[in-house]
């Protein structure tokens, strides 16, 4: 009888299973949480020692335009300037396109235009930045050349490679922005006589706003993010670009090319780690961003 | 006529732009292609690369993009599918669940070039590892957890409730239910995932500048004993790979024939890439329509 009482009793096999997957699950979601931790932890202290361990102020590494770390001089902005000049630039470009493709694929032709264009899109999501930077490097900045004077290098050069590489992530999102209107908004618009245009313009459009501003600030986040092909084609000079065809720098540029010839401690290569910590920051902004979009679009 | 002549004016524009993005795409693959393709070469393919001489080839940076990838999805996917099965079958709904998903955005939008400095700091620096193939895909695997943990996610609660019903109502527990059941009605989903991320982690480049370093020291193919410096399969060792070959050769600009080695070398990770895109697509609709028996 014992021996039933304690099978009985017991967890059986499967309970135990059961238990010792859950366990796996919780480990691998909480390391994730760890990792995320230790990132915003490492960078944070790393790109705050610069301004603790030096006696740099804040307000001098974010508005001074003289970058030399060597000698003490760690004013960033000329890269702020031209990372948001890139960002913005590109999503400028990329939005009219964005949208236009995205309402091709949904308003247009829903079927094998869709899914064409969703392969062309994939496409491009998949072409590794660096192949952008080498296209960048052998037709965008020679036509730029040749068009602007200067070396071509420049703001306009990145923003014209970044634009390619952040049209699938706008359009991508405009598209489930698109998909999200429903569609009796379509037909009442329609029965009211309104052509596709006035109905698209309308009463789509504005009813996918939230979702569509949404696509944008992503966009531009990756666009502010993305380091190697706007390090080939941007000049890597840090000086406040004077116009958009002269060599600049921007955050991510800097950073690439810097760390490695730094020692570690010393103030350029804290100076380096600020630069992180305000991508970091950055990235942060930007999604508090959508989240803030995304409340605002649910009110309505 | 007004409202008529706009909308044939719109319309036109749409069509217009839509055309420029394929345009666009094909150019830029045809570029690479035709400007890449000749210069590939059996020899280009299986010759180690040179610093400052021409003639150079990509053996060695090919092998380690394949390495690092391998690695990099032996580490990240386990990961992976543990979240995701925690976020789209366990998670109840509450503050922490939404802090968790808060987190994996976070990391997913984070500049890869941070998450290559996170890792460059933490395991280069701090535990020594150095310049390393393990350090590299241990930063590919930050960059890449939170795509292949959404994915998965997605693929598993795509899985309708009834399936999860029918497996409690057998009298399974919840973790067989999903190991038998859920898991292998999202295999589709999840294999077209990891394609996908596997042709991301091939051709990224910013990630592994200080992690896996940019030098490829000569590597004996024939030494299997991994700890041996000169052994290809040693994760100590730094590698380069083709993405990060393309940057450094322009970059540096010392090797005579620049075009030739970073064309050839773009020409390859796109044909990769462009392989990886499309097999996910067949693989997918192809097990997709194996599994559910769906025309």
């Amino acid at each position: 009888m014992d021996e039933i009482k304690d099978r009985l009793l017991k967890p059986s096999k499967a309970t135990k299973q059961d238990q010792r997957g859950r366990m796996i699950s919780y480990l691998s979601i909480g390391l994730i949480a760890i990792l995320v931790i230790s990132i915003l932890y490492f960078i944070a202290t790393r790109g705050l020692s610069m301004f603790f361990n030096d006696g740099i102020k804040v307000s001098d590494f974010l508005f001074k335009t003289d970058w030399n770390p060597g000698k003490k001089l760690v004013g960033a902005l000329p890269m702020i300037v031209t990372s948001f000049g890139v960002t913005l630039l590109a999503a400028l470009i990329a939005t009219p396109f964005a949208i236009a493709v995205a309402l091709f694929m949904t308003e247009f032709a829903p079927k094998r235009g869709a899914r064409f264009l969703q392969v062309v899109i994939e496409l491009l999501v998949g072409i590794p930045s660096v192949i952008y930077g080498l296209i960048g490097l052998a037709v965008v900045v020679p036509a730029m050349r040749i068009m602007y004077g200067g070396t071509g290098f420049g703001i306009l050069a990145g923003a014209v490679v970044l634009f390619v590489m952040v049209l699938p992530t706008i359009t991508s999102l405009t598209v489930d922005a698109l998909k999200a209107v429903p569609s009796h908004y379509r037909q009442a618009s329609l029965a009211l006589g309104a052509t596709r245009w006035q109905t698209i313009y309308k009463v789509i459009l504005r009813a996918a706003t939230p979702g569509i501003l949404t696509a944008v600030v992503f966009g531009m986040a990756r666009a502010f993010g993305e380091a190697l092909a706007v390090q080939m084609v941007i000049g890597n000079a840090a000086m406040l670009p004077h116009n958009l065809v002269s060599p600049s720098a921007t955050l991510t540029s800097q950073l690439t090319m810097g760390i490695g010839n730094t020692i570690m401690g010393t103030l350029p290569n804290n100076a380096l780690w600020s630069l992180a910590l305000l991508l970091l920051i950055m990235a942060l902004v930007f999604n508090i961003l959508v989240k803030l979009i995304a409340r605002k679009g649910r009110i309505k | 006529m007004n409202a008529k002549r706009n909308d044939h004016l719109a319309t036109g524009i749409i069509y217009a732009l839509v055309g420029i993005v394929v345009i666009i795409l094909f150019g830029l693959i045809g570029y690479i292609l035709v400007s890449g393709v000749p210069h590939l070469s059996w020899h280009f393919l299986t010759s180690p690369s040179k610093s400052f001489a021409a003639g150079g080839g990509i053996r060695d940076q090919l092998f380690n993009s394949v390495y690092l990838l391998v690695l990099t999805l032996l580490i990240s996917f386990p990961l992976a599918l543990g979240a995701g099965i925690y976020l789209s079958e366990y998670a109840p709904d509450n503050w922490l669940t939404s802090l968790m998903r808060t987190a994996i955005e976070v990391l997913s939008s984070l500049p890869s070039v941070v998450v290559g400095l996170f890792a460059y700091l933490v395991f280069v620096i701090q535990f020594q590892i150095g310049f390393s193939i393990l350090a590299g895909a241990i930063a590919l695997t930050f960059f890449n957890l939170p795509l292949l943990t959404r994915n998965i996610e997605t693929s598993l609660s795509s899985v309708p409730n009834l399936q999860r019903e029918a497996g409690i109502a057998l009298g399974l527990s919840s973790w067989k239910t999903i190991t038998g059941i859920i898991l292998p009605a999202a295999v589709p989903g999840i294999l077209t995932g990891v394609i996908l991320s596997a042709g991301r982690v091939f051709g990224e480049a910013a990630a592994l500048i200080y992690t896996a370093g940019q030098s490829a020291p000569a590597l004996n193919y024939a030494n299997w004993n991994i700890f041996d410096t000169n052994s290809f399969l040693n994760p100590f060792r730094p590698a380069e790979t083709l993405a990060v070959h393309i940057w450094k050769v322009n970059a540096e600009g010392i090797v005579p024939d620049i075009d030739v080695v970073s064309n050839g070398t773009a020409a390859v990770l796109i044909i990769v890439i462009l392989a990886f895109n499309l097999s996910a697509r067949y693989v997918g609709n192809r097990l997709y329509r194996r599994l559910t028996s769906s025309k």
